[in-house]
């Protein structure tokens, strides 16, 4: 009855929003990884988090979780420090894949019920609401079969799913997603995608830090660009443009652009392609090798050059 | 025959040591489950040398043994502790460092007084000997630690699987860190009477280790854990009757050789079933 009226009240709160306010985390061997970061997110709010590694963009994310302390400034949640937030089940997170252990001997219904603690007694029995809110969120991940199955005999996108079923069974209102498409097939990227796009209509706010620069724009409202601050945050549209990437991150972005490639027959107009993992591996017409500067590829450009033309 | 095999039941001294064997082994077994998934096994060998100081001045001031002990292990897990944040050493040469000058420091009292504590006692316990008030010491601490274990267990088991999540969900992981930490002291500390400062690492890592190579659910593992712990420890107390040998060494013998059976024939995880699994894929 009590968990009723909670739930009840939880579902009437205000738009819930997430508060940085100037922080700087300073390490304990004295490495500043964020100085002055600012950010506010509000409810109904997918928001990519953009940055190199080393940035300070996994600093910001354990900021607003309050695995670490910032040394000057304050994160809320909904108008509460952090750990209040937490105690309140206001906040999930859904781990980088690296993170968990899975040799660990639980099964998927067993981690799912992790994101009921905080609705349990002290001892942490379930009660049939528990099972019935892990069932649920189970089945929005189509995961429900797989409720036995020990969480290391799982496939990459099972095993995304299982923690995103345990953050719904949290019913937070806010979740952070650290790298979820790492390691996951372009079926479940989707499916991640469209539950995520889901939950941001039932007024959900949820952070996701991300080297998938690509899936972006796809299905995020909002960016936040991180290079030891915040650089830049707000629409998507507005933020995630060439050159704010290209100042966040610096020199390690990588760049292809097709005017100044070994690629021959582009329609002349410049277009590039800015990946902040891996260099982008690009074949031309005919599934040909191409490179990304023309100088020392001169042979390369006059093969290319001969090749009929079949327009 | 069944006479010959009863005759070590006639004697109270060794129906208590196989008693009070059977509760510590089962303690141990029960927090054993957390050490491995932890990773916490050097922690526990650490933990178990740094309580000989701690029994030695107790024992020359005339304390319970278990006071001692559990200072001087609180003292050292916290100086690991502290050393671990202020350097930039590995963990293990702060675990290394740290125990063995605990560990000397204790060798070093037991030496200067020889009267008040017998080393061989502590390094290598003496369950048959064992006096009534240690003993009592021994139920009070298990009975306290498979309370706690028993009414927390499941945030134990978050803390080690996932310490993110439980902070998320506002738990309070320093305190939970601190819990486990003080557990493991306080059974080091139990586990010492019974097989000695130099296997009680064996009583908190091995069932543990065993049951995990049996079965891939932590409810099945605690259970295997503790009756594992418990037998062997019975069983170990009473067979060292006959052979005259030392308790410790015939339990922890027994650990072992559960173990080296579940290492080749575990169903799913032995040696075995993973050989015939590469040969049903080749």
């Amino acid at each position: 009855m009590k968990d009723a009226s909670a739930q009840l009240a939880a579902e009437n709160a205000p738009a819930l929003a997430i508060d940085v306010r100037n922080i700087t985390v300073t390490y304990p061997n004295g490495n500043v990884a964020l100085r002055d970061a600012s950010l506010h997110l509000e409810a109904g709010t997918i928001c990519a988090l953009v940055g190199v590694n080393g940035s300070g963009k996994s600093t910001l994310f354990k900021s607003i979780m309050g695995f670490v302390k910032p040394t000057r400034g304050a994160v809320e949640i909904g108008g509460r420090p952090v750990r209040e937030a937490q105690r309140q089940n206001l906040v999930a997170y859904v781990p980088q894949s690296e993170e968990v252990d899975w040799t660990f001997p639980v099964s998927v219904w067993d981690v799912v019920m992790m994101g009921r603690y905080g609705y349990m007694n002290f001892l942490r029995i379930a009660r049939a609401e528990d099972r019935h809110v892990a069932e649920e969120s189970l089945a929005r991940v189509n995961m429900l079969e797989f409720r036995d199955r020990q969480i290391g005999e799982l496939s990459g996108g099972q095993k995304k799913r299982v923690f995103l079923a345990r953050a719904l069974a949290q019913k937070a209102r806010v979740i952070l997603l650290d790298e979820p498409f790492t390691g996951v097939d372009v079926k479940t990227e989707e499916a991640i995608v469209e539950l995520l796009r889901a939950l941001r209509r039932e007024g959900h706010l949820m952070l996701v830090s991300t080297h998938n620069l690509g899936s972006v724009p796809e299905f995020c409202d909002q960016v936040a660009l991180v290079n030891r601050t915040v650089l830049a945050a707000g629409p998507t549209a507005e933020v995630f443009t060439e050159d704010n990437l290209s100042a966040a991150f610096g020199g390690v972005l990588r760049h292809f652009r097709f005017d100044e490639s070994t690629i021959q027959k582009h329609d002349g107009r410049a277009i590039t392609v800015l990946t902040d993992d891996e260099r982008p591996l690009v074949f031309g017409k005919g599934g040909h090798l191409e490179y990304s500067q023309r100088s020392r590829h001169e042979k390369v450009v006059k093969e290319r050059a001969e090749e009929p033309d079949d327009e | 025959m069944i006479d010959a095999l009863l005759v070590p039941l006639h004697y109270e001294y060794m129906v208590k040591a196989i008693l009070v064997s059977g509760l510590i082994g089962g303690v141990c077994a029960f927090l054993s489950c957390f050490v491995t998934l932890k990773g916490w096994s050097l922690m526990g060998d650490a933990l178990s040398h740094s309580v000989v100081p701690g029994v030695a001045v107790a024992y020359i001031v005339g304390l319970p043994f278990a006071a001692g002990a559990f200072a001087t292990g609180l003292v050292a897990a916290l100086g690991m502790g502290l050393i671990k944040t202020k350097t930039a050493l590995r963990e293990d040469a702060v675990i290394g460092v740290v125990f063995t000058s605990f560990f000397a420091l204790g060798l070093l009292l037991i030496s200067l007084f020889p009267s008040s504590v017998d080393l061989r006692t502590i390094i290598f316990g003496n369950i048959l000997g064992i006096a009534d008030p240690d003993i009592w010491q021994i139920v009070i601490i298990s009975a306290v630690t498979l309370g706690v274990l028993g009414l927390k267990w499941r945030d134990l088991l978050l803390f080690c699987f996932d310490p993110n999540q439980a902070r998320a969900l506002g738990l309070n992981v320093r305190l939970l860190h601190f819990l486990l930490l003080t557990l493991l002291s306080a059974t080091a500390v139990a586990a010492l009477q019974t097989v000695g400062a130099c296997l009680v690492v064996a009583m908190l890592v091995t069932p543990g280790a065993t049951a995990y190579l049996l079965t891939d659910r932590f409810s099945t593992m605690l259970k295997l854990a503790a009756s594992m712990g418990v037998g062997t420890s019975l069983i170990g107390a009473y067979v060292s009757y006959f052979f005259d040998g030392s308790t410790g060494g015939c339990i922890v013998t027994l650990q072992s050789l559960l173990f080296v059976l579940a290492l080749v024939f575990a169903p799913k995880h032995g040696l075995l079933a993973a050989r015939a699994l590469r040969r049903s894929l080749s």
